[in-house]
């Protein structure tokens, strides 16, 4: 089992609905999210480009946060979903330093917090809050080794990328161009 | 031209808009480490040599001061955690991949070796001191046989503790500064210079003096060498690596480190110890104080650049 998003960056349209409901669906304390919008421009006027694109943790298969974590509280779950065991953590900050994304930040209690892919829904056999309540269903979740799965059809028919691969982190959220 | 913003408006405390998840704690307990591995090094390496009398001050005199920086250095770690009840967390596990849990492990050994290393020349400072309890005096002379062996053991965890100080931080890939193997063996010079230096102070022979000059002069010429290869390297990298250096070369850090780091902790010092071999005047105070300051803002700027420096996507 291998869990992974797709999110295609041609349906998204930037309007952070992924994040408020992230934010809600997790408790995420107020100033803090999980999940971000990003907008790239590129070119000069009136040759442009716009990329939306829905950011989170990337549940690296190469994580970083979980080599250098010194209690094993950032471990990984089952299907490869980087997860930090609350009363493990001891808030040394190592892991939000390894991160090239900056998707881990320190939770006003203490701990470090970060995305889980909803992994309590998943075990419900629900999506993650950000892919449920897309209003224009650009993101795909689901398992990379079962063929027939939602994410690895969507992956093996359109042209894809990772964010930052060159950090050798192997991401597993791929972004549909 | 190529704008990227993250318009949901992402500013999580210390991540935005760049990283500051450490302060001043890190800096101040690498150095506090590494100046500690730096005494215990040259304590252990001139008791190996069996130059015991012949440099009091190395191996007797300096040592009493590593038990109470590595006590300090330690605090600084735990006010530096957020979660703070949970540190001993830290010792359920060896993680082998993880450079922080190979530095709590050996703080956990180095610190109870290092005040042993102190008991056994308490008489240095006081002449009259008698253990209060057989048991200890029977300890102490069984230590005090095996000290050679005692000081091979002081001498690994040393050399452990100088390097991990910087290998904790070139593991990190994802800050481009800091992701360099140079940084272990500059931070191990520095503390090693460090530690030297304040030898000096504590050394009571002209001999014992000029000796542990020289070495500090040769330790800063390997630093400098460290700090051009370092600079080279990066230089011949990937673009993330180029800008991490470019902010020591014309970026806001490059007043901060070449005056601080490199005129004045290492070039100034390394002038007047020559003065000093050849037989010129200096209070001894001025090239010591110099070298540590430059020690100190060496891990400063490190740590402080170093989050600055991030992969653009």
């Amino acid at each position: 089992m291998r869990y992974a998003m797709a999110i295609d960056t041609k349906k998204c349209v930037g309007c952070a609905d992924c994040v408020v409901a992230c934010q809600t669906e997790n408790n995420v304390p107020i100033g803090y999210c999980r999940d971000w919008i990003v907008e790239v421009t590129d070119g000069t006027y009136p040759q442009l480009e716009i990329e939306l694109r829905s950011e989170r943790c990337n549940h690296c298969d190469n994580s970083p946060c979980v080599r250098c974590c010194p209690t094993g509280a950032s471990h990984y779950e089952k299907g490869g979903i980087v997860v930090v065991t609350h009363h493990k953590c001891i808030g040394c900050g190592a892991c939000i330093a390894s991160c090239p994304y900056d998707a881990r930040f320190s939770h006003p209690d203490g701990y470090v917090d970060k995305c889980t892919f909803c992994i309590h829904r998943i075990e419900k056999g629900e999506n993650p809050a950000c892919v449920a309540v897309c209003p224009t269903k650009c993101m795909y979740f689901g398992d990379l080794e079962n063929p027939n799965s939602e994410v690895s059809l969507i992956l093996k028919k359109r042209k894809h990328k990772t964010l930052i691969p060159e950090a050798g982190t192997k991401p597993q959220v791929y972004y549909l161009i | 031209m190529r704008e990227e913003i993250i318009t949901s408006g992402r500013l999580n405390p210390h991540i935005d808009p760049y990283l500051e998840i450490w302060h001043w704690q890190i800096p101040l307990y690498l150095f506090l480490g590494g100046l500690a591995a730096g005494i215990l090094f040259f304590a252990a390496l001139y008791t190996i040599l069996g130059k015991e009398d012949k440099y009091p001050g190395a191996v007797r005199r300096a040592p009493i001061i590593v038990p109470f920086l590595l006590v300090l250095g330690l605090f600084a770690l735990f006010l530096d955690l957020k979660h703070k009840l949970f540190f001993w967390q830290l010792y359920t596990t060896v993680r082998l991949q993880s450079p922080m849990s190979w530095g709590a492990w050996t703080l956990m050994a180095i610190t109870p070796l290092s005040m042993v290393w102190v008991a056994l020349h308490i008489r240095e400072y006081f002449p009259k001191w008698d253990w209060k309890y057989d048991i200890l005096k029977e300890i102490e002379a069984f230590l005090v046989k095996y000290k050679y062996y005692l000081a091979w053991i002081i001498i690994v965890y040393a050399v452990i503790l100088g390097i991990y100080t910087g290998i904790l931080l070139s593991a990190f890939n994802a800050r481009p500064l800091w992701n360099t193997s140079i940084l272990g063996p500059l931070f191990l010079t520095s503390g090693l210079s460090a530690g030297a230096a304040t030898i000096i102070l504590f050394a009571k022979s002209e001999k014992e003096r000029i000796l542990f000059a020289k070495i500090d002069l040769l330790l800063i010429v390997i630093e400098l060498f460290l700090i051009i290869h370092l600079f080279m390297g990066f230089l011949a990298s990937t673009s993330v690596q180029i800008d991490a250096a470019n902010l020591f070369l014309g970026g806001q850090y490059t007043a901060p480190f070449w005056i601080f780091v490199v005129v004045l902790g290492m070039v100034v010092p390394a002038i007047l110890e020559i003065m000093e071999l050849k037989h010129i005047k200096v209070p001894v105070i001025i090239p010591v104080v110099l070298v540590l300051f430059g020690s100190v803002m060496l891990r400063f700027i490190i740590v402080f650049a170093g989050q600055m420096s991030r992969w653009l996507y």
